[in-house]
């Protein structure tokens, strides 16, 4: 089976090693042998209906993201459209904030989004630097990643977080929460990049990916141990010099 | 208020911690008279440089700061007694360290950390500013690549009359030049990558935001560029290097091109961005008034900054040693030792200390990929040995191929084992795992402290 991947601005928002989470699919794919088929989505690309079954948007700096945020906006409704339509759909840093409904600046200046996450994000003083460990109760897994944000994102009432923050700031560095997920479609900070070391994570991803292609398949796992081994020291790392304000 | 101490005595105090740190065995100690004097009387700092009868220079960039100031160091030998921080030490304490350390030097020569620029600048006033490049680097330490260009931007203005040398290549930094100073850059696009690289930083257009069309582009998003919207492009260069040869890792060669004429470099440094490193220091000697054949000597003397490109003989075997910190710059060292010979085993180790940059993801950014054809052993360590491995295992390389050893010196002692009598193991660490290799290596006799380096 073939799971059709969209990476949305792979020119402009790589900043995290966002390479690394695409790698990740690719390799655990196919280890279960599915083929992954990945189109880049840019600038003036139509977003084609109904045939991603997985999206995926990274970080950028400041002058990459405000580069981007206007031409997603033009794209918002066929992307709302494919995770209404069950799609899966990644996104980290930069791209979690386009997801919300704006980004307001330091200066009051606001950067559309497209509204697909029930949330919000404004500019903070301090960034919020540091190492990371979530609890998602939902999968009864654990995330361990790193942060490196200005941005201070707030849920709308009632909408679930990807994960409580165990150690460092999560969203806004005082609600105790990190993230956002919305149907199939998952907001994060957590870069890293956040893959490698939580396969299960992938794995989860895939699964829907899948699913959305009408394949109902629950993976075998794979022996992970040197991801079982990054992700304990990130752990750690996480618990020991976690940020907090 | 304290009464301010008159400035020897404050220095001997300070220069006698230095010496009570290395006797304590606390490394180096290279920084602590710095520090100690920066936290007693910041002022000292500016009346130890103001004192300099021929003044300061300043060198800064991402990527080659430390090769390149040791470069300038070695053309100015012969001529010119220097107070140069040349361990590495590159914020404001270790500037004062190195002032505090050679009391009679003519002139003040300093590398200074892309962050600390402005600090260091209003407190030594430099005459004239060698300005390298920018890419990203330890995002969590300095912020985004634009922010620095911000903070670059305003120490230069505040420096109106230094001379500006400046890398034209990079279309921030070369935004920088103003009449009096230098451009420089390469003119060979023989030597350009096909396509710019994955980790390239400043690829679009300062002014408009379009992609830069290049012509060449030689590292990085180093090259000669052009807005194809508003036409922003590379500044006319005054000093180029051409006919470039890169003789794998035995050296490089290049035709120095500037307005005092031209001159053949030797470089006993391989690699592209090491000729960029000895294009900048040229420069740099040039416009301090230098003659060209001083330039071409000192430049054919060279061997080596510390930790950055080493061989060193340990028993029957040779270590080489490639500094890695951020994704252009590992780009470049891995191209080096692929256009050289791919080493067979290969002892990579990442640190996530403060000095290495804590947020590891820079790793996925790196094209280690041409490593992996040639590769038949991956020793990964140091304190992120697991990532670095996952990085490899995704990147393709058969995880039988891979040991994970966190302990350096292990991790050493395992490459060295894998390495036949008479071969080289490759070591690429980062920065705190290279300070640490070398202190291994140096306690077991192979090489000399850097602290005792100094004559």
């Amino acid at each position: 089976m073939k799971i059709r991947v969209g990476h949305l601005y792979p020119d402009y928002l790589n900043i995290y090693a966002d390479r690394g989470n695409i790698a990740v699919f690719l390799s655990r794919a196919r280890a279960r042998g599915h083929e992954l088929d990945v189109h880049a989505i840019g600038m003036g690309d139509t977003v084609p209906a109904g045939e991603i079954d997985l999206f995926y948007v990274g970080g950028g700096q400041d002058r990459e993201q405000e580069l981007v945020a206007h031409d997603l906006a033009a794209k918002s409704g066929p992307l709302r459209d494919a995770v209404e339509h069950g799609a899966a759909f990644l996104a980290v840093c930069g791209g979690y904030q386009l997801l919300g409904r704006f980004y307001r600046d330091v200066a009051g200046t606001e950067l559309p989004g497209i509204g697909l996450l029930p949330v919000h994000t404004f500019a903070g003083e301090r960034r919020m630097i540091g190492d990371v460990l979530l609890e998602c109760e939902w999968a009864g897994e654990t995330l361990a990643g790193f942060e490196n944000h200005a941005g201070r994102t707030i849920l709308d009432g009632g909408a679930e977080p990807l994960g409580r923050v165990v150690s460092g700031f999560g969203n806004d560095g005082v609600s105790g929460f990190e993230g956002c997920r919305y149907k199939r479609a998952y907001g994060t900070y957590l870069h890293g990049p956040l893959l490698p070391r939580n396969p299960w994570f992938a794995d989860r991803l895939l699964e829907e990916a899948l699913a959305h292609a009408g394949i109902d398949e629950r993976f075998e796992p794979l022996p992970d141990d040197l991801e079982r081994e990054a992700h304990a020291v990130s752990a750690a790392r996480a618990r020991s010099r976690g940020g907090r304000f | 208020m304290r009464p301010p101490l008159p400035l020897a005595v404050e220095a001997a105090a300070v220069r006698a911690a230095g010496t009570l740190s290395r006797l304590a065995g606390r490394g180096g100690g290279t920084t602590l008279p710095g520090k100690l004097l920066w936290k007693l009387d910041p002022a000292a700092i500016d009346a130890l440089a103001a004192r300099l009868p021929q003044g300061s220079v300043a060198v800064s960039a991402t990527n080659g700061k430390t090769t390149t100031t040791a470069m300038v160091a070695e053309i100015l030998r012969p001529r010119v007694r220097v107070a140069h921080n040349d361990s590495g030490a590159n914020l404001v304490s270790g500037v004062a360290s190195a002032l505090l350390q050679a009391r009679d030097a003519e002139l003040g020569l300093f590398e200074v950390d892309e962050g600390a620029l402005a600090e260091v600048t209003r407190r030594v006033w430099p005459k004239a500013l060698l300005l390298g490049n920018l890419f990203r680097d330890q995002l969590d330490r300095y912020g985004e690549l634009e922010l620095v260009a911000a903070r670059w931007r305003e120490a230069v203005a505040a420096l109106p009359h230094a001379k500006l040398v400046v890398n034209g290549d990079d279309p921030q930094v070369g935004a920088l030049a103003r009449p009096g100073g230098r451009v420089f850059g390469l003119d060979d696009p023989r030597v350009a990558r096909p396509a710019l690289q994955h980790a390239a930083d400043s690829k679009y257009c300062l002014r408009c935001g379009t992609p830069y069309d290049y012509a060449a582009a030689y590292v990085g998003h180093l090259g000669d560029y052009r807005c194809p919207k508003c036409g922003h492009a590379r500044p006319p260069l005054d000093v180029t290097a051409r006919d470039i040869e890169l003789r794998g890792l035995d050296g490089a060669a290049f035709s120095l091109v500037a307005p005092e004429g031209e001159a053949r470099i030797e470089l006993r440094l391989p690699g592209l961005y090491n000729v960029y490193n000895a294009l900048g220091a040229a420069s740099l000697a040039l416009a301090l008034g230098i003659g060209l054949d001083d330039v071409r000597d000192g430049l054919a003397r060279f061997s080596a900054a510390f930790g950055r490109f080493e061989r060193i003989a340990i028993g029957d075997r040779r270590v080489l040693v490639l500094l890695i910190k951020n994704p252009a710059g590992a780009n470049e060292a891995i191209r080096t030792l692929v256009e050289g010979a791919a080493p067979t085993v290969a002892v990579i180790a990442l640190n996530d200390g403060i000095a290495d940059g804590r947020d590891v993801s820079w790793i996925w950014d790196v094209d280690f990929e041409p490593l992996l054809a040639g590769l038949d052993r991956l020793v990964a360590t140091g304190s992120r040995a697991a990532e670095l491995a996952l990085r490899f295992a995704y990147g393709g390389l058969d995880r039988d191929r891979i040991e994970v050893v966190p302990s350096l010196d292990a991790a050493l002692d395992r490459g060295l084992e894998l390495t036949p009598p008479g071969a080289e193991l490759t070591v690429l660490p980062t920065y705190t795992a290279m300070l640490a290799l070398r202190g291994t290596i140096a306690a077991r006799g192979h090489v000399t402290n850097y602290w005792e380096r100094r004559s």
